[in-house]
């Protein structure tokens, strides 16, 4: 039986992404011009209807989010495409940008005419710079047929989309920091408030979306919502695209309804486990999210299933990790990529970083002191409670669900690890 | 605007819309940890003790960057928060060099007074301190990143209170560090040593350069005559060190501590202020009728001397060519002063106390130097003097008063004003109009220039000639008159800059926390100095006339111009990337 679904995804493999003439020949900016056809209220109803949240991670409701930009008073106002995707373990930004860079177009047109903005940026992350040139292109080609620039297709809405890169930050995903990094300045978090909505890039009302949140208000424009939520469960309608990858026969971008197991994910979709090894624990939504064991991997992907086992859809990242690998020496990497990415701003995030490698670094060698796992734990729990952004709110993650579900690998056992 | 009603730990409180809660908790006596937080600064937010519990929040809230609401219940000393706190805390002591006993801090360290409250000695967490080296090659100020906590206060000082550019933040992470670029020593940069930064470090990460012991030897030494010149803003503040009352006038406490110290002679930079006023004032004048370079710009404050010699160069020519106070004291000392007493100059120990640290770079600048014999031997700050005296024993609040000695003892109000911004202008115009009109000045007080406005200005009718002055302190405001002169826009004759903001009373030198409150209050003790003085115009102080006629002959005659006057040089490095690839 075929796992996958088609309505995010609809367009991969149809057209020439270098070709506006292809992807009209599919029918391409219909969204676009229904939009311009609509009320912004009209647009918005829409994307509460659908329930779409957020897809970098965060989950905040798009419609919600739309109508807040929408309601903050201003002549000028930026739409921001974080193109930025750097959760470990996750790749379908750049999937959607491959195959079908007019639509994210779209999706950025329509964001910008339903919250009342002229400009919009695309964040592309500096690894992606491969993409560049297909984003030019499509950029380009968009407005000589007219839908950027000055009163796109007689609608009196005018529209601009500007590309930036980034320089390799990961916390630069988050939407202040994109901020700062696409105004020049280094990667860190700004204070809130003022909240972005209201004073985001060069001080003006900004609206920052994902990628894949914004293909999916053009797929749904195009087809109506009916379509998509026909899709998934009751609480989370409509499909996702998740990035599959780590000791898995065959990882890639997939489509999923809402709703199948994390098995089915696993088994059925991703072919099992390499080498037809056992399952030893996944981890969704990339770094900053938790690990769950083969105990749980019968938890439905939704929202609502996988906030009762503490975990959580983030970037729609499935990272598969078989027996051969050592918990901690999972943590052991994770670990390694925050302390390479906190931006060092605030105290727990760059010092609790600091102190948990060491005993982070002790436990690998097997030679942790007494007190070191009971010191990790409550240092993480700070981390957790007082960083100043997400990153260091969610650095954590992995180690805390890895002691909750593996606490025997943290033991000493004969002075050393096993 | 509107106010809300908020409950802090179960006290009811009414406060304005738009207040912080830890501004808030502070209106019912609560003192909400924190570190970056600084009155005078933007919120940052960034080193996290100031977490608290609000109702409703699942998330703990930052109080330095959380705004009252209607209705807002907040605790503050929950076990959540307290927990929570001490953690924080723990992980900014565990990269702390903790070897509090050899800090210039200790006992003024904004960490260990959290650390006492907390009750914190010694942690679960390896604490192997990793730091950039130290950087202590300038003669005025010496930075410990191993005593770093990230506030970023003293980046802000530098960039926007300064628009001096030299600190800013480098890398990420646990690699994250507040040094200049490219982690080069201050030495190498166009730092200019104000000690703004200094001032506002909560911690020993940058203090000034310590040489208390130069003073101590020298005081030991039985061959050496020890003088010391006091600066007019140090005795408004030097009372801070000591629990007094913000603002409390300490000179004769403080005259009194330093003979017990052992210094031989006790004099007042007040009356080399005077000096240069006489100095400064027929220059302007001599500037007004013959044409010269306009508009003169005073050059008392060594950082403000620092930043124009480096970012501002080809405006040198305005820069007045007198020497700041202290320099005329220090050749004072060793020429007039030296055959007053028959000593050879290298006997004497010339010591200032000043409120600035960038005294310390200009008195060891080269061109004041003669035969081998500088000018002023060590200047030590207003936290400096303080701690010699703490020292000693001695017990400040109870001592007897004491006064100056003479030749250098006389100061008159005008002189005593130099510490506050706008001090020195209302000095010169005191003295100017009445060398130019001949006639006697009907009002001592020019109001327009008092103050802690950034820019100030004024226009003075001097007997027919309008004369339009300003005055701006710290250098980010100092930037705004220059962009006018290069504009060729600038419509002053004379302009006052003092680099520090409030001038030398908020010195980077003076005790630690002259927040803009306290440096109102002890620009208010410098104009009741000035107020409660017989004296009030440099040009009537008796001495100064004696040290003329005896001395030196007339204003910018050729004695002044040998021993009062001086030269200026760009410092506009070009930086050296050489010496970076190690």
């Amino acid at each position: 039986m075929l796992k996958t679904v088609s309505f995010i995804t609809e367009n991969f493999g149809k057209y020439d992404p270098k070709s506006i003439d292809s992807y009209l020949s599919i029918g391409g900016f219909t969204a676009v011009k229904r939009a311009l056809t609509m009320s912004s209220n009209e647009i918005i109803d829409m994307a509460k209807a659908a329930s779409i949240k957020g897809r970098g991670g965060a989950a905040y409701d798009t419609g919600r989010k739309w109508s807040q930009a929408a309601s903050v008073p201003g002549l000028n106002k930026v739409v921001i495409c974080n193109a930025d995707e750097g959760e470990p373990c996750t790749f379908k930004d750049r999937a959607i940008i491959e195959n079908d860079p007019f639509r994210l177009l779209e999706g950025m047109i329509i964001a910008g005419y339903t919250v009342g903005a002229q400009n919009g940026y695309i964040y592309l992350r500096e690894e992606y710079s491969h993409l560049r040139p297909l984003l030019i292109n499509a950029i380009a080609e968009s407005k000589a047929k007219g839908f950027l620039g000055q009163n796109i297709l007689g609608s009196g809405f005018s529209f601009e989309i500007h590309l930036y890169s980034g320089a390799g930050a990961y916390v630069c995903g988050e939407g202040s920091t994109l901020i700062e990094s696409i105004e020049g300045k280094s990667g860190r978090p700004r204070i809130k408030p003022p909240f972005i909505k209201e004073c985001g890039l060069f001080q003006l009302p900004t609206l920052v979306n994902n990628v894949e949140t914004l293909a999916i208000a053009a797929a749904a424009l195009t087809h109506g919502i009916d379509d998509y939520i026909a899709f998934g469960t009751e609480k989370s309608p409509g499909s996702k695209i998740i990035s599959l990858a780590g000791n898995v026969k065959k990882p890639g971008t997939y489509e999923i309804p809402f709703g199948l197991t994390i098995r089915e994910i696993i088994y059925d979709i991703g072919g099992g486990i390499t080498d037809d090894n056992e399952l030893k624990f996944f981890q969704l939504g990339g770094a900053s999210g938790s690990i769950g064991p083969a105990s749980i991997v019968d938890t439905p992907y939704t929202y609502e299933d996988l906030g009762k086992v503490g975990l959580t859809v983030g970037s729609g990242g499935v990272l598969v990790v078989d027996d051969r690998t050592r918990v901690i020496d999972f943590v052991k990497s994770i670990q390694d990529f925050f302390i390479h990415e906190s931006c060092g701003k605030c105290t727990p995030c760059r010092e609790g970083n600091r102190q948990i490698l060491r005993i982070v670094d002790r436990f690998v060698d097997g030679a942790q002191n007494p007190r070191d796992l009971e010191t990790a734990e409550r240092f993480a729990h700070i981390m957790s409670n007082c960083a100043f952004c997400g990153l260091g709110e969610t650095a954590q993650s992995t180690l805390l669900s890895a002691i909750k579900y593996f606490p025997e690998e943290f033991e000493v056992k004969g002075g050393k690890l096993e | 605007m509107k106010n809300v009603k908020i409950i802090i730990d179960n006290k009811d409180l009414v406060v304005p819309e738009g207040t912080t809660i830890l501004e808030a908790a502070k209106k019912v006596n609560i003192n909400i940890p924190h570190l970056c937080y600084h009155p005078d600064q933007a919120i940052k937010a960034n080193c996290r003790l100031c977490v608290v519990e609000v109702a409703g929040s699942k998330k703990l809230t930052p109080a330095c960057s959380s705004f009252v609401f209607e209705g807002m219940e907040i605790r503050t000393n929950t076990k959540k928060v307290r927990d929570m706190q001490t953690g924080v805390l723990e992980l900014i002591l565990a990269n702390h060099d903790q070897n509090c006993l050899q800090c210039l801090r200790n006992g003024t360290c904004e960490l260990q007074d959290l650390c006492r409250r907390f009750n914190i000695s010694k942690t679960n967490l390896e604490d192997t301190v990793e730091a950039l080296p130290l950087d202590d090659t300038n003669p005025s100020l010496v930075r410990d990143s191993s005593k770093c906590v990230k506030c970023n206060r003293c980046v802000e000082a530098c960039q926007k209170t300064q628009e001096v550019h030299v600190l800013t933040h480098s890398h990420r992470s646990v690699h994250y560090n507040i040094t200049p670029a490219y982690e080069m020593p201050l030495e190498d940069t166009l730092c200019v040593f104000c000690g703004q930064c200094a001032a506002v470090c909560p911690t020993g990460a940058i203090v000034e350069k310590d040489e208390t012991q130069k003073v101590w030897d020298a005081i030991y030494d039985p061959r050496k005559h020890v003088i010391v010149q006091v600066a007019p803003a140090v005795r408004v503040a030097l009372g801070d060190s000591f629990n007094l009352p913000k603002g409390d006038i300490v000179t004769g406490k403080m005259v009194a501590a330093l003979r017990r110290l052992g210094i031989e002679q006790v004099f007042d930079t007040n009356f080399t202020a005077d000096l240069t006023i006489l100095e400064e004032a027929n220059e302007l004048i001599k500037r007004i009728t013959e044409g010269g370079t306009l508009p003169l710009i005073t050059s008392c404050s060594p950082g403000w001397v620092n930043f124009i010699e480096g970012r501002y160069d080809h405006l040198l020519d305005h820069l007045s060519t007198c020497k700041s106070p202290q320099q005329m004291f220090g050749s004072l000392s060793k020429t007039y002063y030296a055959d007053l007493i028959g000593l050879d100059p290298k006997d004497i120990f010339t010591v200032s106390i000043m409120p600035c640290t960038a005294k310390k770079y200009e008195a060891q600048r080269p061109e004041f130097e003669k035969d081998g014999v500088r000018d002023v031997d060590v200047a030590l700050t207003t936290r400096e003097l303080a701690r010699m005296i703490q020292a000693s024993g001695i017990e400040f609040t109870d001592l007897e008063e004491d006064q100056f000695d003479n030749p250098f003892g006389i100061g008159t109000g005008a002189g005593a004003i130099f510490g506050a911004s706008g001090g020195v202008t209302e000095a010169a115009l005191r003295t100017a109009y009445e060398v130019i009109t001949g006639k006697g000045l009907p009002n001592l007080n020019f109001l327009q220039v008092r103050g802690l406005e950034g820019i100030k200005e004024a226009t003075i009718d001097l007997d027919g000639l309008e004369l339009k002055v300003a005055v701006a302190q710290g250098l980010s405001n100092a930037k705004v008159l220059l962009k006018q002169i290069q504009n060729g826009t600038s419509p002053y004759a004379f302009i006052e800059i003092m680099g520090c903001p409030g001038g030398c009373i908020g010195g980077g030198g003076q005790p630690i926390k002259s927040t803009l409150e306290v440096k109102a209050k002890r620009m208010k003790a410098l104009y009741k100095i000035d107020a409660d003085l017989p004296l009030r115009k440099s040009h009537k102080n008796p001495d100064i006339i004696k040290l003329y006629d005896e001395y030196l002959g007339a204003p910018l005659g050729e004695k002044s111009h040998e021993l009062l006057h001086t030269h200026y040089h760009s410092r506009n490095k070009k930086y050296d990337f050489s010496s970076l690839k190690k």
